[in-house]
């Protein structure tokens, strides 16, 4: 047989139907359904009379526009329309019979954390979901995809995707990081060295030492940013770490079942003479702390630098970067360390696990925070739960911080949590876009511990300073 | 779906690149249950003050690309999130094709599920096209994906690639769920075979 990556053999394992011209029906394990990209899709079925193909490989959970204070599961403390998108939600969950944690339900939360949480996923599965950052759920070795909501509509209705298959792209992270390096610096770096187009076209799969180190947390840090990259989904083979965090999920295998899950799960990985599209490599010592200056991901700089000029830039960039240091509010030369910030956001799909939490907490403990306003949005109700339980909660709330309920938050800003025009945030989520977390607000990327850093001192932090 | 065959038009030049979903469609107009209606929200905060009026530089502002049904970008077009609200924008304001040397991946196809055309061309021709752009409504261009060509309004024709499967259903105006249904006897007997296999999925 001829070497294979572990995305063809995920791949070969899921093909329903293949044409001649190599459009394939891929075949769909998991189905994670959100409020904001999923209503047209059941109505279209209602529409069709189309019922849904596998009710119970589908998990729908409301995440994007439910508030994250107290008293939100009244929809009248919710603006109009995001009730209606949770109650639409609500409606058509219980309509077609697939699983729900609603915004009262202790599991609520980012879909992205909750799917491992519960264990929905497991190595080796087909993953798709209406958001970009399905991405995420390839740090089990699961390909796992974002999607459209035409194809939502599709996957609901025939369990299967149309794909033609991608190119594969090896990205390999050699020897140990440095202290106060994280799996955020490493993602941000990847994307700072290929740019945001630089995996349009590939399936990423992520290797190397400083990879195997990561814990299941940081995994997953590290794939969720793949859309960044351009690539449409990061992977990254199951080895005991994996098993170790999916065993006794409830959702995942028992007994029997379990032993010959882990049989198959095994053989998940890139055979040694596997042939790759593309390969790109970064010495994990290389790597330093990194924050984001401008309005793209691939704008990553380590934090020692200082603001770039555009024309340190080539091409349609010259402009993108003047553009993004006038939205920005930045002067070329500047040392970063001396942007002021007035936000802190410690949250996302990227960045709201316990870990994060615990690295967060580790730079605040007995300190207090130097911004206008700083907030901790746990992933899922369970991460929050957890991280009471561990003292960081009080951690967090002693500095100064707002404790909140889960969801996306000001990820995104959909629900209230949204930045002023001006305002400046050190984020621990993964865009930087324009407007992203509210109208002319401002945008730097970076890991939780630099987020806390950034917290103490009131303007971007090495967090070195701070260990 | 809505077939597409031919288009002449003008086109909007947009020599920007990474324009990603968010300048699209912003977050606050993805609260909506329908696909319809986004149209006067497409570029929202480029296209509009904070009171809510109409930025005169703004390109689909001005009097000359108001009709634009062309729109010709930097590359990376449409990067971002994978919400497909940013496609119904772009067709509810009345453009049914973006040309840019390159496309993130989910936005790529959700254009075609739209009836919209998507052009990948090199950065050398899209630079000549962007030129072409500029001239404004006098310089219409046509767009024919059976001969997969755009001809600038000089008549310089430029060829296109794209998947054949993408552009039959296109053409046709296919509804890719009636596809697939067609093929339910392959799903059902993979999903048997799977479930032999893989009985824990
Ligand atoms: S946390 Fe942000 S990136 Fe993640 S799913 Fe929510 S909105 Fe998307």
């Amino acid at each position: 047989m001829s070497p294979k990556t572990l995305y063809d053999k995920i791949w070969d394992a899921h093909v329903a139907h293949e044409a001649e011209d190599g459009t394939c029906l891929l075949y769909i394990d998991r189905h994670l359904v959100h409020e904001v990209t999923s209503p047209q899709a059941f109505e279209g079925l209602r529409m069709a009379g189309r019922k849904v193909r596998a009710p119970e490989k589908t998990i729908a959970v409301p995440d994007h526009n439910v508030p994250t204070t107290a008293g939100r599961e009244d929809p009248a403390n919710m603006t109009e329309d995001s009730a209606i998108q949770v109650a639409a939600l609500d409606k058509n969950a219980k309509d077609f019979g697939i699983h729900y944690y609603p915004v009262s339900d202790i599991r609520q939360g980012i879909v992205h954390i909750v799917g491992p949480e519960q264990g929905w996923t497991l190595p080796g599965m087909t993953v798709v979901c209406g958001d970009s950052h399905t991405a995420t759920h390839g740090a089990f070795g699961a390909l796992a995809h974002g999607i459209g909501t035409s194809e939502v509509e599709h996957v609901l209705a025939t369990q299967t995707l149309i794909q033609k298959k991608s190119k594969n792209m090896k990205v390999e992270i050699t020897g140990k990081l440095r202290p106060g390096v994280t799996a955020k610096d490493i993602t941000l770096s990847v994307i700072g060295a290929t740019g945001t187009a630089g995996g349009t076209g590939y399936v990423i799969e992520y290797c190397g030492e400083a990879i195997r180190d990561l814990s299941m947390e940081g995994r997953m840090t590290v794939c969720n940013m793949a859309i960044e990259g351009g690539a449409r989904a990061g992977l990254i083979a199951p080895d005991e770490k994996t098993f170790e965090y999916c065993k006794d999920r409830p959702h995942a295998p028992k007994g029997a079942q379990w032993e010959a899950a882990m049989e198959w799960w095994k053989t998940l990985y890139s055979d040694d003479d596997a042939d790759w599209d593309k390969v790109v490599t970064i010495k994990g010592e290389d790597i330093a702390p990194v924050v984001t200056w401008g309005t793209s991901p691939e704008d990553v700089l380590p934090i020692t630098a200082t603001v770039p000029a555009p024309t340190d830039f080539e091409g349609g960039k010259v402009g993108a970067a003047e553009r993004s240091l006038d939205y920005m509010g930045l002067t070329p030369g500047t040392p970063l360390k001396e942007v002021e910030i007035d936000t802190v956001f410690i949250g996302s799909c990227t960045n709201g696990r316990i870990e994060d939490l615990r690295a967060a907490a580790a730079i605040l403990k007995g300190k207090k925070i130097g911004v206008k306003r700083a907030m901790v949005v746990p992933g899922s109700g369970l991460v929050r739960a957890q991280a009471e339980e561990e003292g960081l909660a009080d951690i967090f709330k002693e500095a100064g911080f707002e404790w909140r309920l889960a969801g996306c938050s000001m990820c995104l800003a959909m629900n209230p949590d949204q930045l002023q025009p001006g305002e400046r945030c050190a984020a621990t989520s993964n865009r930087n876009f324009e407007g992203r977390q509210g109208r002319g607000g401002r945008t730097h990327l970076m890991s939780p511990a630099m987020a806390a850093a950034a917290a103490i001192t009131g303007r971007l932090t090495d967090v070195r300073e701070l260990m | 779906m809505d077939k597409f065959t031919t288009l002449t038009g003008i086109a909007a030049p947009m020599p920007l690149i990474n324009v990603d979903t968010d300048m699209i469609i912003p977050k606050q107009f993805l609260k909506t249950i329908k696909r319809s209606g986004l149209g006067v929200n497409l570029f929202d905060e480029m296209r509009y003050d904070d009171d809510g009026k109409e930025i005169p530089d703004f390109v689909l502002n001005k009097a000359q690309y108001r009709d634009a049904e062309i729109l010709v970008a930097g590359d990376n077009f449409g990067c971002g999130s994978s919400r497909e609200h940013a496609p119904w924008a772009i067709k509810d304001f009345g453009i049914r094709c973006v040309i840019a040397p390159s496309f993130a991946d989910i936005f790529y196809n959700n254009c075609f599920k739209n009836g919209i055309l998507p052009i990948a061309l090199p950065q050398e021709q899209v630079d000549v096209l962007m030129k072409d752009a500029e001239k404004g409504s006098n310089a219409r261009m046509m767009v024919d994906l059976e001969a997969q060509t755009v001809t600038s309004s000089d008549g310089e024709v430029f060829h296109f690639e794209l998947d054949s499967f993408k552009k039959h259903c296109l053409m046709n105006g296919l509804d890719d769920i009636g596809l697939t249904m067609e093929k339910a006897a392959s799903i059902d007997s993979f999903e048997a075979a799977a479930a032999q296999a893989r009985p824990w999925v």
